[in-house]
């Protein structure tokens, strides 16, 4: 029984068939990256599996469940984290009070705990405040934890926003393009990180990337979307020189990495 | 280039006079502000007669000065009559506010720096509720004897310290989390509707409302169950907006909270159960200097409680990026409708506050003027701050007031004012700053 499992999923924005018949399976602590050329809906399947859209078609079980209707938050409640693009960081707020936030599901104190300043509230968020600072040194970015998140540097910030998904404690991971606009030193260390955590949390790993060399490193899996529908899937080998990907994706041209 | 050149800059006079006053503590101001009320009942009449003051300055010297100046605005405009004598009881209100105030409170606070400091930090080996206690008792102190010397000062201060806690309220719907609701007074109306109904229904004769239904001497023992009940049924009406406030953002839901107000004025304007137009009044003299000061000072507690938990915080995180927020298991709708509920329960009950002090309430104050007045006051002291909320509604309160003999000309120079500081500062006087009740009580250490 695959962790994440989706079958038959379609989408569509008014008339424009944006996911047509995708399946996945994701098994616990596996790694499996979803390529495809810009506009083929690889996002669009982020926020179809998380809850953001409703797909038209088809349904996705996580964990024996079934999460289609359920909310973003609730899925991820349930263990399904994930990143975004464009980071979505929080403009007005500190880099502890970032992985504070996350843990906003896992709270028991209630609204009147915080109006009232209960003594249950005053340990929960100590303890919270505890585990929030382990994730920070974890993600190395504790000596930043007071400092609000839009001064720090990007690779910075982009660790700051894997430990955001990471203490959610989630079963499974979707990460949308993790190393978008990074130099190739801090390319390398995002894939020690995302490593790292795989091996420690034995998470499952569901990836967007444009970058192959990333897709290379990390998956043992690989699809590849074109138009809404998934071309080829294989190891990344067998995907990557596939001729029809070569095609959609790359062009007439080599495959360079 | 700045940065090698900072160091060696002694600074301005401010600098001085900042560096001169950073280590008092909280208590030592209090101290010093106490000394000066202390002082200004024993001496304040004999030194305004003295200074040839027509009476006594009632808001430290500002109302005098305007008045003047009021008088020299009349004269070139209108061609009133104006004694050119007058003129020199702006600098004797000065001299006046001078002698009275900041003297005493200077010398005073940076005197008592030693032992404040050191009384703070004991205190500060107590629970903070206690630290807390003894210095709003005596900040309480302070305020009463300053209000002792006139009505106009106790009415003046009441309505300030309900103005507070309504920014606050306000604040935590237009401040954390973002959105620009313009139905809050509609959520005062309410609250004030709903408190003297309790109040005058139950415990007055009134010609709109009927008999006493109880005559017991002890039945102002009931005023916190009426607040409680105003601000309640608030927060119920505050559904109206909090549920719309799921799927819209921005200028609808401040177009749909707007229209909210309308709603509820007209609803109050034409239900003659409670007296239309006319309102009700007779409502029982229970809102009190101390029954207000400790509403407003809880009111403050729990909503400094609230946005600086990580459930509050969730406001902040809505505000800054809604998917994100709710990415990250944070339950948009639960934060939503907390904001709204709580912000509205608060307006309500400083709606019953206010209904209780002017003793009448009618449909006409809660026009689209009194927005104006605490939208004024949130974006003016600062969004997103316990301390932006207070200096703002006090800042604006004190300002109405003093440019009051100004009139028409009061309605220029705060809108112009208002435009500044959105220029200088766009997030207002004192933004995105944490309120910390340890550090505020506590001593400050010197360097």
């Amino acid at each position: 029984m695959p962790l994440l499992h989706v079958t038959d999923m379609s989408h569509n924005f008014g008339g424009l068939q944006a996911v047509s018949g995708y399946n996945l399976s994701l098994d616990p602590g596996q790694i499996t990256g979803l390529i495809g050329p810009n506009g083929a809906g690889k996002t669009t399947i982020f926020n179809l599996i998380t809850g953001i859209y409703r797909p038209t078609q088809g349904s996705v079980e996580f964990d024996g469940e079934e999460l289609v209707g359920k909310k973003p938050n609730e899925t991820a409640s349930m263990g399904l984290a994930r990143t975004f693009q464009e980071m979505k960081l929080w403009r007005h707020m500190t880099v502890l009070e970032h992985i504070k936030m996350a843990r906003y599901s896992k709270l028991s104190y209630g609204l009147w705990g915080a109006f009232l300043d209960t003594p249950k509230r005053r340990l929960e968020e100590r303890q919270t405040t505890d585990l929030a600072m382990e994730y920070l040194k974890m993600f190395a970015v504790d000596q930043f934890a007071d400092q609000l998140v839009v001064n720090l540097p990007y690779g910075a910030q982009r660790r700051v926003e894997m430990a955001r998904a990471m203490v959610i404690e989630p079963k499974v991971l979707l990460l949308d393009e993790p190393t978008v606009g990074m130099t190739p030193d801090e390319m390398m260390a995002m894939i020690e990180v995302v490593r790292k955590a795989h091996e420690r949390f034995n998470l499952a790993i569901f990836l967007i990337e444009h970058r192959l060399r990333v897709v290379h490193e990390l998956c043992q899996h690989v699809q590849a979307l074109v138009f809404g529908q998934v071309l080829v899937e294989g190891t990344p080998t067998e995907v990557q020189n596939h001729p029809k990907v070569i095609e959609a994706y790359i062009g007439q041209q080599e495959v360079e990495f | 280039m700045d940065e090698t050149l900072a160091p060696k800059q002694t600074g301005g006079i401010f600098y001085r006079v900042g560096l001169f006053f950073k280590p008092v503590p909280l208590l030592g101001y209090l101290i010093g502000f106490l000394v000066c009320v202390l002082w200004e009942q024993l001496a304040g009449e004999g030194l305004s007669s003295l200074l040839g003051l027509p009476k006594m300055p009632i808001l430290f010297g500002l109302l005098t000065i305007f008045k003047v100046l009021a008088g020299i605005v009349n004269f070139l405009i209108k061609g009133d009559a104006f004694h050119w004598a007058r003129l020199v009881e702006i600098p004797m209100a000065l001299v006046y506010l001078t002698v009275i105030y900041l003297v005493p409170l200077a010398l005073v606070a940076r005197a008592a720096v030693k032992p404040a400091n050191a009384m703070a930090r004991y205190l500060q080996k107590f629970p903070l509720i206690i630290t807390a206690l003894v210095q709003l008792g005596l900040m309480y102190a302070v305020l009463h004897v300053w209000a002792e010397v006139s009505d106009y000062r106790l009415i003046f201060l009441k309505l300030t310290l309900i103005a507070v806690l309504f920014t606050l309220s306000l604040n935590i719907i237009n401040g954390y989390m973002g959105e620009f609701s313009c139905s809050h007074p509609g959520f005062m109306a309410i609250g004030a509707y709903m408190s003297s109904l309790f109040t005058v229904g139950l415990f007055a004769s009134d010609k709109v409302l009927g008999d006493a239904v109880f005559n017991f001497s002890a039945a102002y023992l009931t005023f916190p169950l009426a607040l409680i009940f105003g601000g309640l049924m608030a927060s119920l009406c505050a559904l109206i907006i909090a549920i719309p406030s799921f799927k819209t953002r921005g200028d609808y839901l401040a177009i749909i909270s707007l229209a909210f107000l309308f709603i509820v004025k007209s609803f109050f304007e034409n239900m003659q159960a409670l007296g239309g137009s006319r309102g009700i009044s007779g409502q029982p003299d229970w809102a009190t200097l101390p029954v207000i000061f400790i509403t407003m000072a809880f009111g403050i507690w729990t909503i400094n409680n609230f946005v600086t938990s990580t459930m509050g915080k969730a406001l902040n995180a809505v505000r800054d990026d809604e998917s994100a927020a709710e990415a990250m298991t944070v339950d948009t709708r639960k934060t939503k409708m907390a904001a709204f509920l709580f912000g509205a329960f608060w307006a309500g009950v400083s709606g019953g506050l206010l209904a209780h002090v002017l003793r009448y309430v009618n449909p006409a104050m809660f026009s689209v003027q009194k927005l104006a007045e605490v939208l004024a006051m949130v974006y003016f002291g600062g969004l997103n701050s316990v301390y932006g909320s207070i200096v703002g509604a006090v800042s604006i309160s004190l300002l109405g007031e003093a440019l009051r003999p100004l009139e028409i000309f009061k309605w220029i120079v705060i809108p112009l004012l208002l435009i500044l500081v959105m220029i200088y500062r766009p997030t207002g006087l004192i933004a995105f700053k944490e309120f910390n009740a340890r550090q505020v009580f506590g001593p400050k250490e010197v360097d």
